[in-house]
């Protein structure tokens, strides 16, 4: 199996290298371009990423597995992170969960059997004010009571998500790192 | 160093919270609000160019680099007192001035915006509600240590920040405000984002550089520090979002005069601070460096929540997960008259003014200033375990203490919560936490063992509880460590009965009557 990443990817990743004094450094950028491409990192885009930054396999794979954000195994076109660390926890972490586990009918860690959310646990999100919190794919949703919860991931199941490429939300890297609309 | 606890301290019986009819008042809280570093978030579309400049953005930049030297803008830093606010309180000033340039080796500016403390969410907001203040922060302070390019790298969950950031940077470069010529100084300065990919790690500057570099996010050992041998082996400072977007505010208004904004001596200004848990009112407040805790729940807070059906505050975590939990009830004992907190002697924990020094007087950090509140139903041994499952997830496996100790610290806590914990699992629980201490490269064991004592010190009777309730075996104690446990109050040291004793050479609190 091989890989390739699309040529606008590709193009953008050639000005993120030259951001940095050493092209190793581009490393998870790369790894996000992949992983924004196939929904999860590839086997053989580790490989990719390896010979595009003339690093080793073993290298790449080493910043794949350790980092939370990048996909191993194949995740449903929507991924649901439900912060469970203190703050959201004393506000009801928990029962949002147990809602969730129950419409989607998995459990956290899986896909739901339509194959369309994927339910994860999260650590800290960094919403500790607003809490029960989830990140649905890019967005967060604070304050959650378990029914709410409920109702935005069942609204999210049939949303056409087109994002445009290098950034959620409309904004491009640009030749020198700024933005461009 | 060995935390003794009283075998069988009777269960606490929680004094009532302190008596607040009517509106909450305090010499230490500043009515109306000081506000500073905020002053733009209630604009409509803050995060536009537009909008903050008409607000002001933009105009100490071009005067600095107009008009000012760095040296003098590195004195000015310094002048302001100001402590990182991204959790250690290190001096921003006296941090630049160790990165010193070397030939052939640029400079540069890296902004740690990997927020990721647990109860901590203010950097988050800046970049959401305030990037250009930020972006200026970051023109001032590269001009400032003499660097070309500054990275800010913001974790990788939080896409908002990093879509208004990097629409902030591009609208200063169309401006003219970043790239070549900033504001016609013939000073090239280039801002980028680096986009984190999810490691709570990466929020320690040296695992952030690692990170950056496009390596696993392992700490590095220390010395060199970064000032020396950074980013790419070149002098960097390493700077929290909430330092560099104080800068602006800063240069504007003076060091000394920034400085003042703050209640208390060698730490300046004013800050964010974060309150979240069970209070009425959670989120981010600005308020000068020197408010209490109590200012923080009952004031900006505006109480605990469910007060009124009786709702009482058990304990707050001042700072961030891994600062030290603090009890109401608990009262400073600090009797020499040359002791830091001699001041607040006989006063409650929570009247302490935040500050790094005052706090870390007290046994805990100031941390990130954003405060975990719980009430008179949060199960302690849950929370605990909570965090600590927090900090086993998030070790990084580099150092086999931090590694299978935050491990082990976890399983003894959960064998408590589901009542199968062996009879000396707590004394375990104490040994481990001790020999994890001091012996990582980075401080996230330290911080995870820190944490995990505060509990033990504060609600020994919880924990005792849990394991007198578990019905497993009476097996060896010690099993799995090799050799004999400490037997608590066993030491030499005379445990006075119903007293907690703390580590000799620790500032001690003790339980007090009601506050």
């Amino acid at each position: 199996m091989t890989f390739t990443l699309s040529p606008e990817r590709e193009k953008l990743l050639d000005q993120i290298i030259a951001r940095y004094p050493e092209k190793r450094a581009a490393c998870l950028p790369a790894l996000q371009l992949c992983q924004e491409q196939t929904g999860h990192i590839e086997e053989a885009a580790v490989a990719w990423v390896a010979e595009k930054l003339a690093l080793s396999t073993a290298q790449v794979q080493g910043v794949v597995t350790f980092y939370t954000m990048f996909q191993q195994k194949k995740v449903a076109p929507n991924v649901v992170w439900i912060c469970r660390t203190l703050s959201c926890e004393l506000m009801g972490a928990k029962a949002v969960q147990q809602a969730l586990e129950k419409k989607l009918g998995c459990h956290a860690g899986e896909t739901s059997k339509d194959g369309k959310v994927t339910l994860l646990k999260a650590e800290c999100l960094a919403a500790c004010g607003y809490g029960p919190m989830m990140q649905l794919n890019d967005e967060y949703h604070l304050a959650l009571t378990p029914e709410k919860a409920v109702e935005i991931v069942e609204a999210a199941k049939d949303r056409a998500r087109d994002l445009p490429i290098g950034d959620p939300g409309g904004w491009q890297f640009g030749p020198q790192g700024g933005g461009t609309r | 160093m060995s935390v003794i606890v009283e075998p069988d301290e009777p269960p606490g019986a929680h004094p009532p919270a302190p008596p607040l009819g009517g509106p909450y008042r305090s010499d230490t809280l500043p009515d109306p609000p000081m506000i500073v570093l905020t002053d733009r978030w209630k604009l409509e579309r803050s995060y536009t160019i537009e909008v903050a400049e008409k607000a002001g953005a933009y105009v100490t930049a071009r005067r600095a680099l107009t008009e000012m030297e760095p040296a003098k803008l590195i004195d000015e830093v310094k002048a302001a007192n100001v402590r990182g606010r991204g959790g250690a309180g290190f001096p921003a000033g006296v941090k630049w001035s160790f990165v010193k340039p070397v030939a052939g080796k640029p400079v540069y500016l890296v902004v740690n915006a990997d927020e990721g403390e647990p109860g901590t969410f203010k950097d988050r907001s800046i970049m959401e509600l305030d990037p250009h203040r930020l972006v200026e922060g970051c023109i001032i302070s590269c001009w400032a240590i003499g660097a070309h390019v500054g990275y800010v790298y913001v974790r990788g969950e939080l896409a908002l920040s990093i879509r208004r950031l990097e629409r902030a940077i591009a609208e200063a470069r169309e401006k003219g405000y970043l790239g070549a010529k900033p504001f016609g100084r013939d000073f090239p300065i280039e801002i980028y984002v680096h986009r984190g990919a999810g490691a709570y790690i990466c929020g320690e500057e040296t695992a952030l550089l690692n990170s950056l570099e496009g390596k696993r996010g392992e700490p590095r050992l220390k010395p060199p520090f970064p000032a020396v041998e950074g980013a790419f082996g070149a002098p960097t400072a390493v700077n929290n979002v909430e330092t560099i977007a104080s800068v602006p505010d800063i240069v504007k208004m003076g060091g000394a005069k920034w400085a003042a904004l703050g209640q208390l001596p060698n730490d300046g200004g004013s800050r964010i601070y974060g309150v979240s848990g069970h209070v009425k009112k959670p989120g981010l407040y600005e308020a000068p460096v020197g408010i209490t805790l109590r200012d923080l729940i009952y004031g900006l807070g505006g109480g605990i929540r469910g007060a009124e059906n009786g709702r009482t505050l058990k304990g707050v975590i001042p700072g961030g997960a891994s600062t030290p939990i603090l009890r109401p009830d608990f009262l400073v004992h600090a009797p020499d008259e040359k002791h830091p907190l001699h001041k607040w002697h006989g006063k409650s924990e929570i009247d302490v003014p935040l500050g790094v020094d005052t706090m870390r007087a007290l046994g805990t950090m100031l941390g990130t200033c954003c405060a975990i509140v719980m009430d008179d139903t949060v199960d302690m041994v849950e929370a605990a375990r909570n965090l600590m499952r927090f900090f086993h997830h998030e070790s990084c496996g580099q150092c086999t203490p931090c590694r299978e100790g935050t491990a082990w610290i976890e399983r003894i806590l959960t064998a408590m919560v589901e009542e199968r914990a062996r009879p000396n699992e707590l004394e375990l629980l104490v040994d481990v936490s001790n020999e994890i201490m001091g012996t990582t490269i980075c401080a996230l064991a330290d911080g995870a063992t820190m944490a995990m004592l505060g509990f033990v010190k504060k609600f020994p009777e919880e924990l005792r509880a849990y394991v007198k309730r578990s019905k497993a075996p009476g097996l060896t104690a010690g099993l799995g460590t090799g050799r004999a446990l400490p037997v608590l109050g066993a030491s030499s040291d005379v445990v006075p009965p119903g007293r907690l004793v703390l580590p000799r050479g620790e500032s001690g609190t003790q339980r007090g009557g009601a506050s």
